[in-house]
């Protein structure tokens, strides 16, 4: 994400990584399910959306149970 | 018992007591996680063959014992194995990543310019080159005063060149919490500068749109 971008996006209070990935498995199966994390979980949503390393975390989570 | 059929409480109760039914429980658990990287790992490496057996196994084994030292800290917001399959999934691309990035420097990085900082779909424009380099020079007075060297490191590696936070992290001697804490009060502190001085980010982004 070019930094202007990033800089639009910046929120006063964003939750950090550890945080997120407390409720990345709670998250995931909230996607998996067809509910809207973003709405129940606003904060990790936002987090989700900023930080990449995180994003593929969930996006790896997300591979393996839509296998299951 | 199948290792599908096990809810939460049986994991922990299996896993928690030593006795064969800890080491069925393993194995099992063990299987998940093989089963589970070989979809995770999908696009980061080649997902078949001896090769990825071997990777895949040291990543399960080292996930299998994080799951054992932080079954206390299991909170049951999600089945056993997806919590699991997380921890293996952090294992995997913590290493992964590592790997990829191994042989560059954040001194290598910062010998690049800030233009990069920037969309490039419209970089080759006469009109929009001037207008990015007026831009590129706001913002490089901006990060100047407003950051700390820390933080201009670490921004230009991760807006810039695109180095993930662990391996920014690992390059600072901190860690990707403490690094996306910085970050953002990197981001706020030049937003705020931008406020101050009448410059709204969309701004700086119109110039660069693509032609």
């Amino acid at each position: 994400m070019a930094l202007p971008r990033m800089l639009a996006d910046t929120a006063e209070t964003e939750i950090g990584c550890d945080e997120v990935y407390e409720l990345l498995d709670r998250y995931a199966e909230m996607v998996d399910r067809g509910e809207d994390p973003a709405s129940l979980l606003p904060l990790v949503h936002q987090h989700l959306e900023r930080c990449r390393d995180c994003r593929e975390e969930l996006e790896a989570l997300l591979r393996i149970l839509k296998d299951r | 018992m199948a290792k599908a059929d096990r809810s939460n409480e049986e994991w922990l109760s299996a896993l928690g007591a030593a006795g064969p039914g800890r080491e069925s429980a393993l194995a099992d658990l063990r299987a998940v996680l093989l089963a589970g990287l070989r979809q995770a790992l999908r696009g980061w490496v080649r997902t078949s063959g001896r090769e990825f057996a071997a990777l895949a196994e040291d990543f399960a084994q080292e996930a299998l014992l994080l799951v054992l030292k932080n079954l206390e800290a299991f909170r049951g917001l999600s089945r056993f194995t997806t919590w699991a399959n997380k921890i293996a999934v952090r294992v995997a691309l913590t290493e992964l990543r590592r790997r990829r990035w191994q042989d560059v420097s954040l001194d290598s990085l910062m010998e690049s310019g800030l233009d990069r900082m920037f969309s490039d779909s419209a970089a080759q424009r006469p009109v929009a080159q001037v207008e990015r380099s007026g831009a590129m020079q706001m913002l490089q007075r901006m990060m100047a005063e407003e950051l700390t060297e820390k933080q201009r490191t670490a921004l230009a590696a991760v807006a810039l060149h695109g180095m993930p936070l662990e391996e920014v992290a690992r390059r600072l001697g901190t860690n990707r919490n403490a690094l996306y804490k910085l970050l953002h009060d990197a981001r706020v502190r030049l937003k705020g500068r931008f406020a101050r001085d009448g410059v709204k980010p969309q701004d700086m982004m119109s110039g660069f749109a693509p032609g």
